[in-house]
């Protein structure tokens, strides 16, 4: 499309009555008639919904009807609803970023509802402002990228295996990347898992089975990702494998890189023969060892404490469940559990917390201020209720230490160029709107690698990572957004600023020119080049200088 | 003073976070006055200095930065 001269700007404006939420409070009428009087206007509709099919279309016909070259939509928030005006646009055969909002809803009526003909004027003003903005865009394209439709997942214990599995099954290759010499993770290491009594090997052969059976998915054990290279839908991921160095293309990233038990060095007489973890009694029970006489159990070991203030989450449940197996073994043993609150979520877990009570497994609150003292056969702790210290036999003592991130998460963050929380988990892209992505395009998490999580969770978030990674993999092609950064190489004078403040690294100098020039493929349309740049070389596209300056101006005009 | 001050603001707001949170100032019908000219952009970060002083040049009473 041929660039406008302004002379030639014909813009629509359509502003919608969203029912009663727009026109309940502002005066359409009045807003009609202004913007009909605003430079280069040369139509304007009201709608009843705007969004509506019905509206859709009137946009779409009038177009061509009315020679529009820039449409204006006055109603809710570009956040929700400008995809969809833009695509109206673009099937009228008008480029998309030829399409400008006023937010006279979120941001004007539902805010204003009281303010009679102040709420009206402010509404002009957005319409004047989004006007003013609208005559000097200029088309822009999205670049469109190639897409290797394959999936990596690094980790390769039930989360990654799920994750895994799921991207299989969709019909994509997928490689499992695993550290160890089998897959599985900490599930190998599980005595018995409640309520089923089933070995965990029951769900792990099955699982390792169908992948191994999968002829879709590459099972990599024994590697580790050395490098990490690309960005969405083309990343280049190098494993070792046996010392092998082997490059994978890949589209997106899957991280389940799992975490493991803190070992309690120096904590509550912790010495891996009479004082274990919960991780090392369950080995114990898997061998068939001798059920001891006496059993105290510690919660909290290392965790809610100043060095690690998170709760665990799992290890409640699982001293429960060994306090269950030790009773069923021998319910002449007497078993303990020193807590400081119960976390038993969900109705299975609170049945098995009434079940060990039914077999006699005692439970009694601790202060932490006053933690429990582990000595040679005892344990002695001071009983909140009864005010006063008192000393339990204990053949063994077992604590429940929390999950702690993997030793080497920081190279893999560094490599993947992705967050870590201050405990070193995963952080991800927003706790609650995107659980399961990073804030960096094509790449996921789940299971522990996030947070402690149970069997199920690790599973069901492991199925969730690969929905949201077929998200992409499912397109044919997958296209930039045309809000991007451009530098003008004829007027940059190369003093890297922008590269200094660029937080994507999407700006490269190149020496021989003595230029920076945007990546806009990494670009994400943040616009920090564009403030830096002392020359006014670097301007974000459909955000420019001269687009901002004109809405400033018809903001405070009149 | 006979007339009550009715000050024009110019107010930046990103489209991620600030510019979200205006949003939902309305889906949560939380009142303010509306004496207030918001702008969108794509990132505080690229608020020139320039958009500032040109507000205050057009006669802005105050400028609001968020971000």
């Amino acid at each position: 499309m041929k660039d406008q001269k302004s002379s030639d700007v014909r813009i629509g404006v359509f502003i919608c009555d969203c029912g009663s939420n727009i026109a309940g409070y502002l005066k359409m009428p009045t807003l009609v008639d202004y913007a009909k009087t605003l430079d280069n206007v040369v139509f304007v509709q009201e709608n009843l919904y705007t969004c509506s099919e019905g509206g859709i279309n009137e946009i779409k016909e009038a177009i061509p009807r009315e020679n529009l070259n820039r449409v204006v939509v006055a109603s809710c928030t570009p956040r929700t609803h400008e995809p969809l005006f833009q695509s109206a646009c673009e099937e009228a055969g008008l480029n998309p970023y030829l399409f400008e909002m006023a937010n006279i809803r979120d941001q004007c009526s539902w805010v204003h509802m009281r303010e009679g003909e102040k709420g009206t004027e402010r509404a002009k003003g957005q319409i004047a402002m989004a006007v003013a903005k609208a005559a000097r865009l200029r088309p822009l394209n999205r670049i469109e990228l190639s897409l290797t439709h394959k999936a990596v997942v690094i980790g390769g214990g039930v989360a990654g295996m799920a994750a895994a599995m799921a991207l299989g099954n969709m019909g994509y290759e997928v490689d499992l990347i695993e550290k160890q010499d089998r897959l599985g993770g900490l599930l190998n290491d599980l005595n018995l898992i409640l309520p089923t009594h089933e070995p965990p090997s029951v769900l792990l052969d099955d699982l390792i089975g169908r992948l191994e059976n999968n002829p879709k998915v590459a099972i990599r054990t024994n590697s580790t990702v050395k490098k990490v290279e690309g960005y969405i839908g083309n990343y280049v991921v190098t494993a070792a494998t046996d010392g092998n160095e082997n490059k994978i293309k890949t589209g997106v990233i899957v991280v389940a890189v799992g975490a493991r038990v803190l070992k309690p060095a120096g904590l509550m007489g912790y010495n891996g023969d009479r004082v274990v973890t919960h991780l090392e009694l369950e080995a114990m029970l898997k061998q068939g060892a001798a059920t001891p006489k006496s059993v105290v159990m510690v919660q909290c070991v290392g965790s809610r404490c100043e060095e690690r203030t998170y709760c665990s989450r799992i290890c409640c449940m699982t001293a429960v469940k060994n306090a269950i197996l030790l009773k069923e073994n021998d319910p002449t043993t007497s078993v303990t559990i020193l807590y400081r609150d119960m976390q038993m979520y969900g109705v299975e877990n609170e049945d098995m917390f009434r079940r060990s009570k039914e077999l006699g497994v005692r439970y009694v609150t601790f202060d932490p201020e006053k933690p429990p003292i582990v000595e040679d056969g005892k344990v002695d702790v001071y009983h909140l209720r009864m005010g006063k210290q008192i000393s339990m036999p204990a053949d063994l003592v077992v604590l429940s230490t929390p999950l702690i991130a993997q030793e080497d998460v920081g190279e893999i963050s560094t490599m993947l160029k992705v967050p870590l929380n201050e405990n070193g988990f995963f952080l991800e892209g927003h706790v609650k709107l995107k659980p399961l992505d990073f804030a960096t395009d094509g790449i996921y998490l789940c299971g522990n690698a996030r947070f402690p999580s149970t069997i199920r969770e690790a599973i069901t978030q492991g199925l969730g990572a690969a929905s949201r990674a077929a998200g992409v993999l499912s397109k044919d092609a997958l296209h930039t957004s045309g809000i991007v950064a451009d530098i003008s190489p004829e007027t940059c004078c190369g003093c890297l600023g922008c590269v200094q403040v660029c937080p994507y690294g999407a700006i490269n100098f190149f020496e021989d020119r003595g230029v920076c020039q945007v990546n806009k493929v990494l670009c994400k349309g943040c616009g920090g080049c564009a403030a830096t740049c002392p020359s006014g070389s670097a301007r974000l596209d459909g955000f420019s200088s001269d687009q901002i300056y004109a809405q400033i101006e018809k903001a405070l005009a009149g | 003073m006979t007339e009550q001050f009715d000050p024009k603001i110019i107010a930046f707001a990103c489209n991620w976070c600030s510019y979200a949170g205006a949003d939902l100032a309305g889906v949560s019908r939380l009142q303010y006055p509306p004496s207030i000219r918001l702008i969108r952009l794509m990132c505080s970060g690229m608020l020139a200095p320039s958009y500032i002083l040109k507000a205050f040049e057009k006669g802005a009473d105050a400028v609001l930065v968020t971000g």
